[in-house]
């Protein structure tokens, strides 16, 4: 038996495949020949399949990205990106065309019983702990994606906090693409023990160039422990993105995400969570698209036990010729009785082109739940506008202030100062200012 | 203040207002009271200048210049001020942005510069506490999540900071218990002034108890059927609107 060949990108794998870390690993090796098969039979998803069916992600066939390699990357470094976007305020780690970089992160200080280490020193430095976490919260079945990162990825990151242990400060993983035609594929555990507690900030930058960053993060929140993850999707508008994050929640655990879709040429985020008894999960969202941007939102919140609690808004801001696109799903078991879900999505559209297509999906398999969902797709509430009118403020300086405080409200959500005047910065670059007056904020 | 002469006014074609006529002068303060439909909302909406109606005769003449000519937002930096039945709530603009957006909006109409950013916190906050509200409020998002007491204080406590002429309550009183009402009603008396006027729509006579009207005028079908003093409005209360209707018809 013969099998076609879906991609291009299969016939570059063997001069890549030396250069991947854990070479040595049995049970990494099986995993990534699965994935390579997998991703090989397919190439990467096709409108054809429905969790696909709004993003054509060909021009990634087309283009035929290629990892960088190691220490060619070092000089070409942007340090003005990396004074813009790297916080001051947290421990960060800088991983610059998909390899992590020593010399610009900042570690010191860490509690020695957390562990931050690059996934590849991870990989041979504690093989087996990595064995547990690598696929499991999500596997190469998922779409191929998933599998072309499992079998490409070049390194990434190891996030453990053990038992009880809070970390005081956030941890940034700053992703920056440096090149033309690079690609950056990288995988990132995070595991927090049961009880601990840990806010991630997964910062995407580039330069000016086009290029392929396709990540996957894997998130595991012990018992009555809270993640907080927030990703800062700021990649340079010609590149194309790809991010997924899958999570598995514990007993009790809680999962917060806040997802701002700012950059990208085309860019496409998966959040997937399944949530284990009485765990809660809270999933916001927000995407902005300007000229001929293509932002694709898929998140799957998994009750899988009863007594869960789940809270999603996504708010998309399309102008210009963009679209946004919102697939959300909540998966109800049967067995997860006493389910609490509300998932909303929200869109604005600024111009006739604009195009925001919404698909909220309820699959509920309990008799005894309490699920919601609403979908908007429109223009800015005339009543908003009067109100405004009639507190002094004129027509168009009311649309720019209800515009940006559409926006602004998912913004106001994020308790990390400097990471909220980032993500503030983003919004207001984006869209009118005539009104908004940023000192008065 | 306010001249009102033979004021028509359509909506979808239907008339609702049915040649209003009101004159209003310095520091008076005028109750509308009406029946449901009366066409009570309408003639606070007109005033202010909301979308939807289609002015079909008459004239609205304020402090000496066309109204009904001025866009909203004119006529609220001109001094006109309408405090909504249904505050609306938005999210992302807090409190005091807006507050600090609205007060500057009427200082640049009138070649004044910027409010002075310290002046305006203390000002902010002496009238936050005369309205007997949490500092939080201010930097809260306007109207997010308040009560509907909540939303009414806020309505007067921007009423407060942008000292306008000509105050139209909308129903201010719907949907606030005892307390709050009592408030809300301090916080108008508060503001009463020889060069301030105000106009109160309101279907109940509750509210005329926390603030003494001048004059009371009767709404039904569209035109004013009966005007008088305070009195008016308890009588109104004892017999029912159907007394003036009543009344109406058998002219």
């Amino acid at each position: 038996m013969t099998t076609a060949i879906a991609s291009r990108y299969t016939a570059e794998y063997p001069t890549i495949a030396p250069t991947l870390p854990g070479q040595n690993l049995v049970w990494l090796t099986a995993l990534r020949q699965e994935a390579l098969s997998k991703f090989s039979a397919l190439g990467f998803p096709s409108l054809r399949e429905e969790e696909w069916r709004y993003t054509n992600v060909s021009a990634i066939e087309k283009k035929l990205f290629a990892p960088s390699v190691i220490g060619k990357v070092q000089e070409t470094v942007s340090k003005e990106l990396l004074s813009k976007y790297q916080l001051a305020d947290a421990w960060s780690v800088v991983l610059i065309d998909g390899h992590f970089c020593a010399e610009l992160s900042a570690l010191e200080g860490l509690p020695e019983t957390v562990t931050i280490m690059s996934m590849a020193d991870a990989l041979a430095q504690q093989p087996d702990n990595l064995e547990r976490y690598i696929n499991q919260a999500v596997n190469n079945d998922e779409h191929s994606f998933v599998a072309f990162n499992t079998a490409w990825f070049t390194d990434g990151l190891f996030v453990h906090v053990p038992t009880k242990l809070i970390l005081e400060k956030p941890v940034q993983v700053l992703h920056l693409s440096t090149q033309n035609d690079a690609l950056a594929t990288t995988r990132t555990v995070i595991v927090a023990e049961d009880m601990a507690d840990i806010k991630v900030i997964e910062t995407f930058v580039g330069m000016d160039a086009a290029y392929l960053s396709a990540t996957v993060t894997e998130v595991f929140v012990g018992c009555n422990a809270d993640v907080t993850l927030y990703k800062m999707q700021c990649e340079s508008d010609k590149a194309y993105h790809f991010g997924g994050i899958y999570v598995k929640q514990a007993k009790d655990a809680r999962f917060t995400h806040h997802n701002f879709a700012f950059g990208g040429l085309l860019a496409r985020s998966d959040i997937h969570t399944d949530l284990d008894t009485a765990s809660e999960c809270e999933l916001n969202g927000l995407y902005l698209g300007i000229n001929r941007q293509h932002i694709d939102n898929h998140t799957r919140i998994n009750h899988l036990k009863p007594h869960g609690i789940s809270r999603e808004l996504y708010k998309g801001v399309l102008d210009d010729r963009a679209r946004g696109v919102f697939q959300g799903r909540v998966i109800v078991a049967e067995d997860a009785q006493k389910t609490d879900s509300q998932m909303n999505n929200r869109n604005l559209l600024l111009s006739n082109d604009a195009e925001a297509d919404t698909k909220p999906q309820l699959e509920i398999y309990a008799d005894d739940v309490k699920c919601a969902h609403g979908v908007t797709v429109g223009q800015l509430d005339e009543k908003s506008i009067f109100y405004l009118q009639s507190r002094c403020i004129d027509e168009e300086t009311a649309r720019n202030m209800l515009t940006f405080a559409f926006a602004n409200e998912m913004v106001d959500k994020i308790k990390i100062k400097s990471l909220h005047d980032q993500a503030l910065e983003q919004v207001l670059i984006r869209f009118p200012q005539e009104g908004v007056n940023k000192e008065w904020l | 203040m306010l001249s009102i002469k033979n004021l028509t006014v359509n909506v979808n074609d239907k008339q609702i207002l049915k040649g209003i006529n009101l004159e209003i002068k310095p520091g008076e303060i005028h109750a509308i009271m009406g029946p449901n439909g009366s066409g009570k909302s309408t003639l606070s909406h007109i005033l202010s200048g909301k979308a939807g109606y289609t002015v079909t005769g008459g004239s609205v003449t304020y402090q000496g210049k066309d109204l009904l000519e001025m866009a909203p937002e004119i006529r609220a930096r001109e001094g006109v001020f309408l405090a909504f039945q249904y505050p609306v709530e938005i999210p992302g603009v807090s409190n005091i942005y807006l507050l600090k957006a609205a007060l500057n909006s009427i200082r640049k109409h009138h070649s004044q510069p910027e409010v002075d950013a310290m002046d305006f916190l203390t000002l902010v906050k002496d009238k936050v506490r005369l309205l007997e509200m949490d500092e939080k409020f201010l930097y809260r998002a306007v109207n997010e999540g308040f009560s509907g007491g909540e939303k009414k204080r806020n309505e007067i406590l921007q009423m407060a900071i942008l000292e306008p002429k000509l105050c139209i309550l909308d129903e201010t009183d719907s949907g606030l218990d005892i307390d709050a009402l009592k408030i809300v009603s301090e916080g108008v008396n508060s503001l009463r002034a020889a060069d301030r006027s105000f106009v109160m729509v309101t279907h109940y006579q509750r509210l005329l108890d926390y603030i003494k009207p001048d004059f009371v005028h009767v709404l039904a079908h569209g035109q004013i059927v009966k005007s008088g003093g305070a009195e008016l409005a308890l009588e109104l209360e004892e017999k029912g609107y159907s007394w003036v209707e009543d009344s109406k018809a058998a002219i």
